[in-house]
């Protein structure tokens, strides 16, 4: 799939029109030949960004691939809404073994694959923040430094949702989660803590890192193209707002995905061998406070009285994001 | 059975010393079992290690309490542990150095000793003089064979030159020999003495 | 070939013969020269189409070889100790996949206080998570037990551990008949998965399964643990047959015919036992041994039959369900249950320990005249625990226990048996 600057896109959500593209320049999931690897059917909830990303980019990663993917899937959402014994929404190979183990798992996968041949076939492993930044973050880092032949992609909504939404190491600050409450002096999640995994991936000198948005599908199948065209660990860090643990419309999903995506909160780049490549230049700066508001985690930040002090210090992250990672357009 | 203790410190290569004493009596058609006293031993820590030599298939697995035989590497574990615990006059010992029993301050102790049993062999001048390292395994294990009668010294010399591969296995297998003729000779001497 | 080789080297040589497709390597005392000599074996290439991969944790040991099991590679690794506590939800995890992995445990003890030497804690922690569990009481034994493990693995489609004593066989040096590539080929075929991460048939592996089948799926571990009851010694039979000696099978006895006193223990024990036995026997003592090989699937029957004529039984094991006492003895009461004969248990050698025969000897007269306690402790130093309990009631902040025990027998150093320095 070659990218091209397409110029309609709608009001608000800059979601290019497929319809008008020629046939092989449309995006994976408008073409007619996506495989829906992820079928439909499970138990996701409405607006479920997970469900989204994951059906993008693994119908993407299945073209790249002549669909020779196989998927091995931490403990979460993700797997427990797509495989409800006996039955599964899963049209690949895909196995889930434990929570924190999914990089290793998929290491053994992509050993087995090159003893025995493997009929070409290429492995991702994918969970969400809790089983990626968490407590699957002492495989990730061993699967990365062995370079092992595996995509990783983590579907990143910021809390534990499985469990009932609970704090993870990507849970930003301010938010209420379920353990992180919107009580006492400091509501909400802890500033100056949490991860940058993308970061922490680029440290491994690993040949591709990637950051992705349901918001900017086009991207993000163009991401993992790139990613299936490259061997040894590769790693891709998909931003999925989640209706439930957020407190948001089932409808807003792609909405407030772009918002944080343009408000310099999420920025999207690409890194090959540990140097960033390409960054997604924000078109339309928007100030942080357009994506907290359409959140109930961080209705503690607004009302009668609102927390400026607080949005002004999530403000300040943004801005640093648009510095470090020069997302402002020229 | 005839049991051995070998007593020394992490890196003067006392587990391998039990470790080519076993594969000696393998040599020989003989049934043996080499172990260390199981530490996660450092330079220079003390450290035992043991070995059996037996003619039918050694079952037991308990450390050797009562060795037939003592090798002592390093005098200078005299004052630190209990060395001949467990050995009776009947036994064996052979100890890494270059000073007498007496000198040692064992005299009194080595008297019930048969004393045709009991030799210092300068192990540690020998290895620095063959291999040029004060490693005093191989040539103990030489000593070891004059005194014990146990094991040929063409069986000690094979195991040495396979476990030290080329110049060092033949270097060290030299240092060996000269001890088994010192040893040989010392008894002698004692046996005329006597 | 006979050799005379560490055991652990004996082992890897045995691994190696099986055509391990997947290696997966993270040290830990005592089982690390396996797979170091594993490592070295595949990168001369006397190992060929094998992967040998460095992983991070024991976690990722046992993920890694899941992974690769799930996708049809015969798959390997070892580890002891904390490490297998460490991998403890992978234990699980394999058994209930189904994945024929073979692992190495080389018993080691479990902290705190942190200790490498040997006991079975380790591998008995983990008795209950479906795999079977095999234990040698020689390094040939542990050598032949891994070319049955695999084939035991892969026919029932169910992971099996070898368990071997850490250190007193691992660090060993033994004679050793390492068998031929033809006849291990002989015995062990190609790997031929029952489920397989395969593109051509996809299929979902290890989907959440709730209260309408869950029950139903561990029942299937269950009944693969009975067909191995059966299997196990067929194997044992098959392997006489092409090896031309003993290894393996459930249980294995000992001059127990007219014994009166029945020793029971596992692993490398048995060796020590079988010299006091021999001894006593030769003092005119009715005196035998039961050696466990399978002590999972647990042969309840065969213990039954092979001890319900005894006297009575003693039960020596080198692990300690702390709060209730032995865990063999268990098995081995619930296979005599109904019959009369009095089961005490010795618990030995915790933390290596040294188990000499001379106490072997006294216990097993002891037991001769009824003279144990149900829960007997061998060579424990009572004095040393009396004055620690006593110190600990004098002060409330008593401090770590461990370091005033250490203190306590350093002004007695002269009582150290050499072994245990």
């Amino acid at each position: 799939m070659t990218q091209q600057p397409v110029k309609f896109y709608q009001t608000g959500t800059f979601t290019v029109g497929n319809r008008l593209l020629p046939g092989d320049e449309r995006a994976v999931q408008a073409n007619m030949r996506r495989t829906n690897s992820l079928n439909s059917g499970h138990r996701a909830c409405q607006g479920c960004g997970e469900a989204l990303g994951a059906r993008y980019a693994i119908d993407a990663a299945m073209q790249a691939t002549g669909n020779r993917v196989i998927a091995i899937n931490a403990t979460g959402c993700l797997e427990v809404f797509s495989t409800p014994y006996p039955e599964t929404s899963w049209q690949i190979p895909w196995m889930h073994s434990l929570f924190g183990n999914a990089a290793a798992v998929a290491a053994g996968v992509a050993a087995a694959l090159r003893i025995k041949g493997g009929k070409g076939a290429k492995v991702i492993a994918q969970g969400g923040d809790g089983g990626t930044t968490d407590i699957g973050f002492g495989c990730l880092s061993g699967m990365f430094e062995r370079n092992d032949d595996v995509l990783y992609i983590c579907y990143d909504n910021e809390a534990y949702m499985n469990t009932g939404v609970q704090r993870s190491s990507a849970t930003p600050p301010a938010a209420r989660t379920a353990t992180t409450m919107s009580v006492g002096r400091h509501p909400g999640n802890v500033f100056g803590t949490g991860k940058n995994v993308p970061l922490i991936a680029m440290a491994h000198h690993i040949p591709y890192v990637a950051t992705a948005s349901v918001a900017n599908l086009r991207d993000l199948e163009a991401k993992v193209t790139r990613a299936m065209g490259v061997s040894g660990a590769r790693y891709i860090h998909i931003h999925v707002p989640c209706p439930l643990g957020w407190g948001s419309q089932p409808a807003d999903t792609i909405k407030i995905a772009r918002l944080a995506v343009e408000s310099g909160l999420f920025p999207l780049f690409e890194a090959v061998d540990g140097e960033v490549t390409a960054r997604y230049q924000l078109r339309r700066r928007v100030p942080v406070e357009d994506y907290l508001r359409l959140q109930r985690r961080f209705a503690h930040l607004f009302g009668a009285t609102p927390d400026t002090q607080t949005i002004a210090a999530i403000q300040a992250m943004a801005d640093r994001n648009v510095r470090t990672f020069g997302l402002e357009a020229a | 059975m005839f049991q051995v203790r070998i007593h020394g410190r992490g890196g003067q290569g006392v587990v391998s010393a039990a470790e080519m004493l076993s594969i000696a009596a393998f040599d020989e058609g003989r049934f043996a079992q080499a172990f260390p006293s199981f530490g996660s031993e450092r330079m220079g820590a003390p450290v035992t290690a043991f070995c059996r030599i037996d003619d039918r298939e050694i079952r037991t697995r308990e450390p050797v309490n009562e060795p037939d035989a003592l090798i002592v590497q390093d005098p200078t574990l005299l004052h630190q542990i209990d060395l001949f615990s467990g050995l009776s006059p009947a036994g064996y010992i052979l100890i890494n150095s270059t000073r007498s029993f007496d000198e040692l301050g064992l005299g009194d102790f080595l008297r019930g000793f048969n004393h045709r049993n009991v030799c210092t062999v300068p192990a540690t001048e020998l290895a620095l003089k063959y291999v040029g390292r004060p490693l005093p395994n191989a040539a103990l294990l030489g000593g070891f064979a004059a005194i014990s009668g146990q094991l040929h010294f063409e069986s000690v010399a094979r195991a040495i030159e396979g476990k030290f591969s080329g110049k060092v296995g033949q270097a060290n297998a030299a240092a060996a020999r000269e001890a088994y003729e010192a040893v040989l000779a010392a008894r002698t001497a004692e046996t005329a003495h006597a | 070939m006979l050799k005379q080789i560490e055991g652990s080297r004996a082992i890897a040589e045995a691994v190696a013969l099986c055509r391990p497709e997947v290696i997966c390597a993270y040290p830990i005392t005592p089982q690390t020269h396996i797979v170091e000599a594993l490592g070295e074996m595949v990168k001369k290439e006397e190992i060929e189409h094998c992967e040998f991969i460095n992983v991070e944790s024991e976690f990722a040991a046992l993920s890694v070889a899941i992974g690769s099991s799930a996708a049809g590679a015969r798959s390997y690794t070892a580890t002891a100790s904390q490490g297998i506590l460490f991998m403890a939800e992978a234990v699980y995890n394999a058994a209930g996949l189904g994945l024929p992995i073979v692992m190495t445990i080389g018993n080691r003890a479990i902290g705190a206080p942190i200790n490498i030497w040997n006991d079975h804690s380790d591998s008995m922690s983990m008795r209950d998570a479906g795999w079977i569990q095999l234990f040698a009481e020689t390094n040939q034994e542990a050598a032949d037990l891994h070319i049955q493990a695999f084939r035991l693995a892969e026919e029932l489609s169910c992971p099996v551990m070898v368990c071997v004593d850490g250190f007193i066989l691992t660090h060993a040096y033994d004679r050793v008949d390492i068998p031929t590539q033809q006849q291990v080929d002989a015995y062990l075929p190609r790997f031929e998965p029952v489920q397989i991460l395969d593109v051509d048939e996809p299929v979902s592996i290890g989907a959440m399964v709730g209260p309408d089948a869950f029950f139903e799926v561990r029942y299937l571990q269950h009944h693969k643990q009975l067909m191995a009851l059966d299997l196990i010694p067929r194997l044992a039979d098959e392997f006489r047959q092409k090896f031309g000696r003993d290894a393996g099978g459930l249980i294995r006895s000992y001059r127990c015919d007219d014994a009166e006193t029945i020793v029971v223990a596992l692993g490398s024990l048995v060796g020590t036992i079988k010299d006091a036995v021999d001894g006593m026997r030769e003092a005119g003592h009715r005196i035998g041994v039961v050696s466990i090989c399978s002590f999972r699937p647990f042969p309840l029957a065969a213990v039954r039959a092979a001890l319900v004529r005894a006297k009575r039984v003693v039960v020596v094991e080198k692990c300690f369900a702390v709060g209730i006492g032995g865990i063999v003895s268990d098995g081995v009461r619930k296979a005599l249950a109904g019959s009369q004969v009095p089961t005490y248990t010795a618990i030995a050698g915790l933390g290596g320990r040294p188990v000499t025969q001379k106490s072997l000897v006294g216990l097993f007269e002891s037991a001769q005249g009824d003279a144990l306690e149900q829960l007997n402790f061998l060579d424990l130093k009572r004095d040393v625990v009396e004055r620690e309990i006593a110190r600990g009631r004098k002060q409330r902040r008593a401090g770590p226990s461990a370091e005033a025990i250490l203190r306590d027998l350093r002004a007695l150093r002269s009582g150290i048996p050499l072994g245990a320095a």
